[in-house]
């Protein structure tokens, strides 16, 4: 008997969107992601990658189609509880000023733990406390310099910043992390930290990451890569 | 969310100097119509308090306010005389314990001068029921001898044994002076937040003697002497009003009745609590009116609070995408927003309390010297509490908006800052 392969971490099918009052943005018939799985999804600007972001992170939902996180169809369930959801599933990298600039670094790492028990539990599985574990987290990204944590997130670099980010997008061990474009606004050097870092961290927490860009340079480093424009109907139409 | 208050509370510290001026803005209005109210309910219980234990006023035929106002709060004229014999049969009357003569119409220094008896000090009642105490000195001895109302020795400086002057008529600046005749100051009264501290008390026989060969309010023969005056009769010929009290409170209808209706004299008689509610009655609209106004300017506050988290909304887009990313939910941010317009309002509403409180404090000896007016610095009234809790529900009304409208655009665009 052939094994049973695990069920996908995230499988999108016959997905539609638009927004309202314009042509259909959006039409995938199938994308899976596997659990640990590091895809590099490729898309110019304009072609709906962060609509396409926001509808796996369940903060959008489409009028047609499935969208199952984590063995649960995001558009069946509750507003309040999709949001749950995100919270306890998904940790979030954005292309810049990801940081609340009135919260501290160590509280901005913690921020999903506000929302996700489940986060909070599984933070608390190696530490004996959440700002332990953010401090873990954040020593392993880099960002260990003495004074650094006291600063305003303000004042720290932009790759600083984006580090912190994906500190709080690995806090408490999401099953999949979602970076949209995360690196766009570094510098090679700092870019090429941040992937290594990026890479290993999801890769010690076991999470999936679905990294979109419109950078093609970026592809050889994912051992598997998807282009939203062929996936995409609604582009190959127009 | 337990997370909620603080990051509200830490968004609103980020941007402190807005913070701050819509929270002012609150506090200022806050303060002015928890000002207002509690003039107007301190006005209304010191007003009651300086008529306690008075069952009747007696006067002339006038409008029941007329008579309260001039007899009790030293306001206007009165424009007729009641008889010595109407007052002496009054007095009299089955039923009366007790009476208080008033003669008004002459002045010292701008403070209204009472020609009156012992009876004055025997039985008039202030602040619920305590009887006038003497500070220094005591009542009447000689002829010409003044008993001086808290206020009046204080704002003047005189002591016991000084010399004054008293005028004819109640101006300020007085042309005819009684100078021929000064008064010595014989006793002070101790304070009773009532018109009595700003009244200069003098026997019935004194006003008698200084108006003797007076006519028309001017001198028209000599001053009569110390000798002349020890000589003749000084029982005065009339009063301007007088306050009864009754053995009986509950007789104060057919006492009333029986004045109003006898036919030697026309004379009104008055209850004095029912008096004060027809001046409030006469004074509802302005009540009303000043009151309106503070709150007025209570909305005004708002909207500027309103008007402040609106611009900002736009440009913390990015931190509802942030928190939506993180897991809150579209109510989360409706809470949060509306947190932050409860929070604005609430430190608005705590600052316009203290505010208040150290105005009156500044105002206090102002207000009492001028208008008599004793207002007590201490916690919201009842009534207060009302406005204030009143403006705390208008400021979370108000808050709704915003939060509506990050609410709906959460909604719309999810985690997407789309500009």
């Amino acid at each position: 008997m052939p094994a049973e392969s695990p069920p996908p971490l995230l499988r999108i099918t016959d997905l539609r969107f638009a927004w309202p009052g314009q042509p259909e943005l959006l039409a995938i018939p199938r994308f899976e992601l596997q659990p640990g799985e590091q895809v590099f999804l490729y898309g110019p600007s304009g072609s709906g990658k962060s609509t396409l972001l926001n509808l796996v992170a369940g903060t959008l939902v489409a009028r047609h189609g499935r969208v199952e996180l984590a063995g649960r169809d995001l558009a069946a369930m509750a507003a309040t509880a999709r949001d749950g959801w995100r919270a306890d599933h998904v940790g979030i990298v954005f292309q810049q000023f990801n940081l609340l600039p009135f919260l501290p670094m160590i509280d901005n790492v913690l921020l999903p733990c506000r929302f996700s028990a489940r986060r909070r539990e599984r933070a608390l599985r190696r530490d004996p406390a959440l700002a332990d574990a953010a401090r873990r987290l954040l020593a392993q990204l880099g960002l260990d310099q003495p004074g650094l944590l006291q600063r305003p997130v303000g004042e720290l670099s932009v790759g600083q910043q984006q580090r912190v980010a994906a500190a709080r997008a690995l806090i408490g061990a999401p099953e999949l992390v979602v970076a949209d474009e995360p690196t766009s606004a570094l510098d090679a050097d700092a870019r090429d930290d941040f992937l290594r870092l990026l890479f290993a961290e999801c890769a010690a927490a076991g999470a999936a990451l679905l990294y979109v860009s419109h950078d093609l340079s970026l592809r050889p480093r994912f051992s598997r890569s998807a282009d939203l424009v062929a996936l995409n109907r609604a582009m190959a139409a127009a | 969310m337990n997370a909620l208050p603080g990051l509200a509370w830490r968004s609103l510290a980020n941007r402190r100097y807005s913070a701050g001026l819509s929270v002012l803005t609150i506090a200022i209005s806050v303060m002015l119509l928890l000002g207002v109210e509690r003039l107007r309910h301190e006005a209304r219980a010191g007003f009651l308090r300086s008529v306690s234990g008075v069952d009747l006023i007696v006067g002339a035929r006038a409008h029941p306010v007329q008579l309260l106002l001039y007899s009790v709060f030293h306001l206007g004229e009165a424009t007729q005389n009641v008889s010595w014999a109407s007052y002496r049969a009054i007095a009299a009357a089955p039923g009366v314990a007790w009476t208080i003569p008033l003669a008004l119409g002459d002045s010292h220094r701008g403070y209204r001068v009472v020609g009156t008896s012992d009876d004055y000090f025997e039985h008039l009642r202030v602040a619920g029921g305590q009887p006038l105490r003497f500070a220094a000195g005591t009542r009447f001895a000689e002829l010409h001898d003044a008993v001086l109302g808290a206020e009046v020795a204080a704002n003047l400086g005189y002591e016991l044994g000084d010399p004054l002057v008293l005028a004819h008529g109640a101006a300020a600046v007085n042309l005819h002076a009684h100078d021929e005749q000064p008064f010595r100051v014989a006793g002070i009264l101790a304070r009773t937040g009532t018109p009595v501290d700003r009244a200069v008390h003098v026997s019935l026989g004194a006003i008698e003697a200084i108006h003797r060969n007076w006519r028309f309010g001017t001198r028209i023969g000599p001053a009569p002497t110390r000798a002349e005056l020890a000589r003749v009769d000084l029982t005065p010929r009339a009063i301007t009003a007088f306050h009864v009290g009754l053995k009986d409170r509950a007789a104060s209808f057919a006492v009333q009745g029986r004045i109003n209706a006898q036919r030697e004299e026309p004379l009104s008689a008055i209850m004095p609590a029912v008096a004060l509610q027809q001046l409030w009655g006469l004074l509802a609209n302005v009540e009303r009116a000043l009151l309106a106004t503070a709150a007025c300017t209570v909305l005004a506050g708002l909207l500027g609070m309103l008007t402040a988290v609106l611009a900002t909304l736009n440009e913390r887009r990015r931190e509802m995408a942030i928190l939506r990313s993180v897991g809150a939910s579209a109510r989360t941010i409706f809470a949060l927003l509306l947190a932050e317009a409860a929070l604005l309002t609430a430190a608005g509403v705590a600052c316009g309390v203290v505010l208040c409180q150290l105005l009156l404090a500044l105002a206090a000896p102002w207000l009492g010297s001028r208008y008599g007016l004793i207002l007590p610095v201490g916690l919201p009234t009842p009534g207060e509490w009302r406005l204030v809790a009143l403006v705390l529900g208008a400021g979370i009304a108000v808050g709704v908006l915003p939060a509506l409208l990050a609410y709906r655009r959460s909604l719309a665009e999810g985690m997407s800052v789309r500009t």
